[in-house]
């Protein structure tokens, strides 16, 4: 007859803490956790003795003090009485805009330099591997500080231009002055701006101005005129699809509905161009874009630039070639081929590490300091911290935007991957 | 029948000759035609990239080929370009290379004392030896002993004083190899790793210095010290970039599998510190470095600002190896990770003999152009007040011989960085095919 034994009662012992999988993970754990908090506790305690030491105490209210600086290139109003907060907020401003500037102009560089670099071309292919290779291979630093110098050394001075028999001359029919302290190009002012307009005392004629109504009113008018084509287009895609007839002027009417309203928006405001002119000892009118800017702007372009090309041709070549011979063997033209069957299929695999090159570009900009260009960095985490001392606040949020803007990158690109991405099942 | 057919019929009865093929296919006509002129697209960008090779060299060739090697200063080197006659026909000049034979040695070596230079050289020549069988698997094996003892050479090498430092901090590495090896059996593997750890931390905060103290003023054995302060040019480069290569590998892999990891804490610290690393450009981080870190030390620590740098740029790296890691993990298989528990191998048995070397294997061209990345952003520590190469530039340029001279430097800073990260990234090409096992 069996006897039925119950199985050993054995007590919790202390060492299945280390021996027994089911706990070890969580003695692991535990440990780990206990070490980083006193690691970080450490890290806290050495701030607080170190602050008192210094008699500082950790508080934000300096961005509400007076800056007493200025910044030469800004897109929203700052004079030397605003606050910190605003000098931020400009050089926030900045380093945005030469990110959003560089990342249209590397992706459109990269993607030429890409698709040029596997051309059955030799010349045209070993040009481009000459460009990827160079500026891969050599520090963005060198790069940037190589452009300004050709902008400030290589190009002529503002009294070149002046006299009968000058020695530069400005391109593009008079329109366009490139100086060593910036190239000025004209500027978009209305007769009827929103902000009111001032009456020259002399002639009484209407002085152009440009508020930011005019631009806000602007911008509003063209982004809702690439809403209503986007849907013309899907209407008519629909209906293609429904009747197999694609309705006749679609591409006119998509047209239209982004120029038309736009166009009567300017002629409503009474837009002329401002033209740069030489008065006095430099230019004036127009817009000036900083020499700082400009290589800033256009090293980060070509330099990423040559690394998308090489992400881009890496996506092309991973779309296998029977894809290519088919469109052929369907009578594709080559351009067609490209664009309806081989970037569509390439795209996959080029947008993810095509979103750290963005990432990249915008933490790239923060090398603005070599040239003296006022972003983020050179205003909050330059000019800000030294007049207030305020070291570990400024770096702090120095950091915090950074990061913000990185993970706002790379969400928002990623959503754009997700939209494209192979749908399985 | 062949009679009645042989008046028509033509039968050749001996071979021709063969003939060369025509002109429009054979040779460079056909490359040409193949290569350069297939379509009229092709043809006209062909024409324009002549075009424009032609005018890129026609400005840069004559300018560098007929460049003065020999002048002490700017201003010498215009007179004798004046001297020449050659000067105002074409607008450019030529350029001065005689900036380069004045200051090349401060472009290499920086402030490091001129009668010392060997001692750079031999640490360049002792690192390149101990890489050697790293990278080639042909030299003999046994160089692995001076790969290990390399570092520690190379450090004392470049910055001297006494053999003890480096010696006793050899040693604590040696007391956790052995922990590790001799203990294992006795206590387990956990609490082998765990002590093994432990115990050389231990030993190097309390006991290294005081023995390393005591022994140099009892054996005075050392060389001239040379402070961090006097390091530049190139070789500054190469010390943060080798020591940022080499520090950041092994804290990558950790972050990589602690990302990879099931623990959930130790999972989110990774993600958590490679999220921040990367979040934020390198520059913020050396200043954090050259402003904050002294605040975030026991009061009355003060750290060398090479060293910071260094710790700094080590943490940053691996931060984006371990994502490149994490790439190659994530690439395997399932079934390897489910062969490997199969085999009863354990956690680390699994990573160290089958897991790893196939992960590496698939990131190879990721860490090697982290690596590069690596190299060419130790010139950003010229915003922290380090000399490196383009602060050398910058110095050069500040004294009155050399005042407005800019492409000669810029090329040659460029030339040696491009050598290096070329030969880093052809290495890199090279070790891919040479792992490349599925048989293409």
């Amino acid at each position: 007859m069996a006897t039925m034994t119950d199985p050993p009662v054995e007590g919790f012992r202390l060492s299945q803490l280390i021996y027994d999988t089911r706990y070890r993970s969580m003695t692991i754990q535990v440990v780990a956790f206990i070490l980083i908090m006193l690691g970080l506790v450490w890290l806290a305690n050495n701030v607080v003795t170190n602050l008192q030491a210094l008699g500082k105490d950790f508080d934000f209210g300096f961005l509400g003090n007076r800056a007493g600086y200025d910044i030469n290139q800004r897109l929203v109003e700052y004079s030397n009485d605003s606050t910190h907060g605003r000098a931020a907020i400009v050089g926030i401003l900045n380093t945005l805009l030469v990110a959003v500037l560089g990342c249209i102009t590397a992706t459109i560089l990269g993607v030429f330099a890409g698709v040029l670099r596997l051309s059955k071309n030799w010349i045209v292919s070993r040009l481009m591997g000459v460009y990827v290779e160079g500026f891969r291979n050599i520090p963005l630093l060198l790069w940037i500080l190589v452009i300004f110098a050709v902008m400030t050394e290589g190009t002529p001075q503002p009294r070149d231009f002046r006299g009968e028999d000058a020695e530069a001359s400005m391109i593009l029919g008079d329109s366009v002055a490139i100086t060593n302290r910036g190239i000025y190009i004209p500027n978009l002012v209305f007769n009827r701006s929103l902000g009111g307009n001032e009456v020259d005392a002399e002639t009484g004629a209407v002085v152009a101005s440009q508020s930011a109504g005019d631009m806000i009113l602007l911008l509003v008018v063209i982004i809702a005129g690439f809403v209503a084509s986007g849907f013309i287009g899907r209407r008519a895609t629909a209906i293609q699809e429904k009747t197999g007839v694609r309705p006749p002027g679609t591409f006119w009417m998509r047209l239209g509905a982004v120029i038309v309203p736009a166009l009567i928006v300017l002629v409503a405001l009474g837009a002329t161009l401002e033209y740069p002119e030489l008065r006095g000892f430099n230019f004036a009118d127009g817009i000036h874009l900083r020499n700082s800017l400009i290589a800033l702007w256009f090293a980060l372009s070509l330099y990423t630039g040559a690394f998308i090309a090489e992400i881009v041709r890496a996506g092309i070549m991973a779309v296998s070639k029977g894809q290519t011979e088919a469109a052929f063997a369907l009578g594709m033209r080559p351009s067609w081929t490209m664009n309806l069957v081989i970037l569509p299929q390439a795209l996959r695999v080029i947008i993810p590490p095509l979103i750290s090159q963005f990432l990249n570009l915008t933490k790239n900009s923060s090398l603005a300091i070599a040239v003296g260009y006022m972003d983020v960095r050179s205003t909050l985490g330059g000019i800000t911290i030294n007049q207030t001392g305020r070291e570990l606040e400024g770096m702090l949020l120095l950091g915090l935007f950074y990061l913000i803007t990185s993970l706002i990158i790379s969400g928002a690109m990623n959503i754009y991957n997700n939209s494209v991405k192979l749908q399985e099942r | 029948m062949s009679e009645i057919h042989a008046e028509t019929a033509y039968v050749r009865t001996e071979m021709l000759p063969e003939q060369a093929p025509p002109i429009t296919a054979a040779g460079p006509v056909k490359w040409m035609r193949e290569n350069l002129f297939s379509s009229p697209l092709n043809a006209i960008l062909t024409v324009l990239s002549i075009f424009v090779i032609y005018y890129v060299l026609q400005g840069i060739l004559p300018w560098m080929v007929n460049g003065i090697w020999d002048a002490g200063s700017l201003s010498e080197c215009r007179e004798i370009r004046d001297a020449r006659g050659g000067s105002s026909e074409h607008g450019h000049g030529v350029a001065c290379w005689a900036v380069l034979t004045d200051r090349w040695h401060q472009l290499t070596f920086g402030f490091y004392p001129s009668d010392l230079y060997w001692r750079p050289i031999l640490s360049l020549v002792i690192f390149l030896v101990a890489l050697a069988p790293v990278l080639f698997d042909t030299v003999p094996r046994k160089l692995f002993i001076l790969t290990a003892a390399a570092p520690f050479l190379c450090a004392w090498l470049l910055w001297g004083g006494t053999i003890w430092g480096p010696l006793m901090i050899a040693v604590g590495f040696v007391i956790g190899w052995a922990i590790f090896k001799f203990g294992a059996p006795a206590i387990g593997a956990l609490g082998a790793t765990i002590a093994a750890i432990l115990i050389p931390i231990l030993y190097w905060l309390f006991i290294a210095g005081p023995v390393a103290g005591a022994l140099s003023s009892a054996i005075p054995l050392g060389i001239t010290p040379v402070p961090s302060d006097d390091f530049g040019g190139f070789l500054l480069a190469f010390v943060i970039g080798a020591s940022g290569i080499i520090l950041s590998m092994p804290l990558g892999i950790i972050l990589a599998l602690g990302r990879q990891s099931d623990l959930f804490i130790i999972n989110k610290f990774s993600v958590i510190f490679i999220e921040v690393i990367r979040g934020v450009p390198l520059i913020v981080w050396l200043f954090t470095a050259s402003l904050l870190l002294n605040y975030f030390l026991p009061p009355g620590t003060n750290f060398d600002l090479m060293l910071r740098v260094i710790i700094m740029v080590t943490l940053f790296s691996s931060a984006y190896i371990a994502e490149v890691i994490r790439g190659g993990l994530a690439a395997l298989p399932r079934g390897q990770y489910e062969g490997a528990d199969s085999l009863g191998l354990n956690y680390w048995q699994s990573m160290q003999l089958i897991i790893l070397p196939q992960a590496l294997k698939i990131s190879i061209p990721g860490i090697v152009s982290s690596f590069i990345g690596l190299f060419k952003d130790t010139v950003l520590v010229v915003f922290v007040g380090l000399s490196d190469p383009i602060g050398f530039s910058n110095l050069i340029r500040a004294t009155t011989d050399w005042n407005g001279i800019y492409w000669e430097l810029f090329i040659f800073i460029g030339l040696c960085f491009f050598i290096c990260c070329y030969g880093m990234s052809r290495y890199s090409q090279y070790l891919e095919r040479k792992l490349r096992t599925d048989h293409r």
